[in-house]
């Protein structure tokens, strides 16, 4: 066994590990700590895969912000998780089936599925290829075959850029926009306005005029006045 | 070499288990979330598996948006649980019939 193949084994147990522990743990704390050691070691299988840029990128979106998001929730709700699972052992065996039937009709499915021989020629055909071709050489002569070439190929998030940027810029800017209103739904959801809160209002104080703000009494020797 | 097959068992692992752990997990909203996380991680991983091992880098940008997407989606669920919180005191779903009436 390689060091190729024993990675792989390591990542792919670690991860599938992480998967149960991350729904049967006790306590959500735990959760999202297992889910933190799936991400990372589902970035290390991207890694084997060749896919640098998004390994890289998980660990980034989710290690560094969404899962610490989780795990300011989870840490900021004041709740009786214990409380919470009960009813566990009864949802078990139904929880069991629903992964069990699920797991066997992905069987099914990819036991069905045939590459077919076209596709098997272009798995022949490294990915690096694809994209010389797509970016060639000074020459403006694509010559896929040749080991330079390939050595002198975009790596992955090079490749990434070259199809993101151009053939699926609608996409990428879908993307944005897609942040931008889960952003703005997300302040919206959590903003609470806060009455009974005295504030400086700054525009009221400077607009108020003199005549409003001071009266000029005369007040009678002795007696007071009532304002 | 590892061949694409243990990559897709992998992700049909993942996804199974994160479809189990909704079940499982019923009453509680963030351990769902999280095994929602996990279905789209196992997605993720079967989409970068055929980008691969079929040449073709669309796989990749899709899973790119899979990203972004559930990026999106985990902002907004934990936005709405901590609203759903501060109004109720508590988290359990089983309750959560406020809008039936």
């Amino acid at each position: 066994m390689g060091f190729v193949e024993l990675a792989f084994n390591v990542f792919a147990v670690v991860t599938i590990a992480c998967g149960l522990g991350v729904i049967l743990s006790k306590n959500p704390v735990h959760s999202v700590l297992f889910l933190i050691l799936a991400f990372i070691s589902t970035a290390g299988l991207f890694v084997l895969l060749g896919a640098e840029y998004l390994a890289f990128l998980l660990v980034v979106v989710y290690v560094g912000a969404v899962a610490v998001l989780f795990l300011f929730v989870v840490m900021m709700l004041d709740v009786d998780f214990a409380e919470l699972r009960s009813g566990y052992a009864r949802y078990l065996p139904f929880g069991i089936l629903v992964g069990v039937v699920l797991m066997v009709e992905i069987g099914f499915v990819v036991a069905a599925w045939n590459i077919p021989e076209e596709a098997l020629a272009v798995r022949q055909a490294p990915i690096v290829q694809d994209v010389v071709a797509v970016a060639p050489g000074p020459d403006g002569i694509v010559d896929t075959g040749d080991e330079a070439a390939v050595a002198l190929a975009p790596n992955n998030a090079e490749q990434l850029g070259m199809v993101l940027y151009t053939r699926y810029v609608h996409f990428f800017q879908i993307a944005g926009l897609i942040l931008l209103v889960a952003m703005i739904g997300a302040i919206i959801l959590t903003f609470r306005e806060r009455r009974g809160v005295k504030h400086q209002h700054v525009g009221r104080q400077v607009a108020r005029t003199r005549a409003e703000a001071v009266e000029v009494v005369s007040v009678p020797k002795g007696k007071g006045i009532q304002l | 070499m590892i061949g694409l097959g243990q990559y897709l068992l992998v992700g049909g692992l993942l996804f199974a288990i994160g479809a189990a752990g909704i079940f499982l997990n019923r009453k509680n909203v963030i351990v769902i979330l999280m095994s929602i996380e996990l279905m789209l991680l196992a997605v993720n991983i079967n989409f970068v598996a055929f980008s691969i091992y079929l040449g073709d880098l669309v796989g990749q940008v899709f899973a790119f948006m899979v990203l972004t997407v559930a990026a999106a989606e985990a902002a907004i669920g934990l936005a709405i649980l901590v609203t759903f919180f501060r109004n109720r005191g508590d988290i359990s779903v089983e309750t959560a019939n406020t809008m039936r009436n």
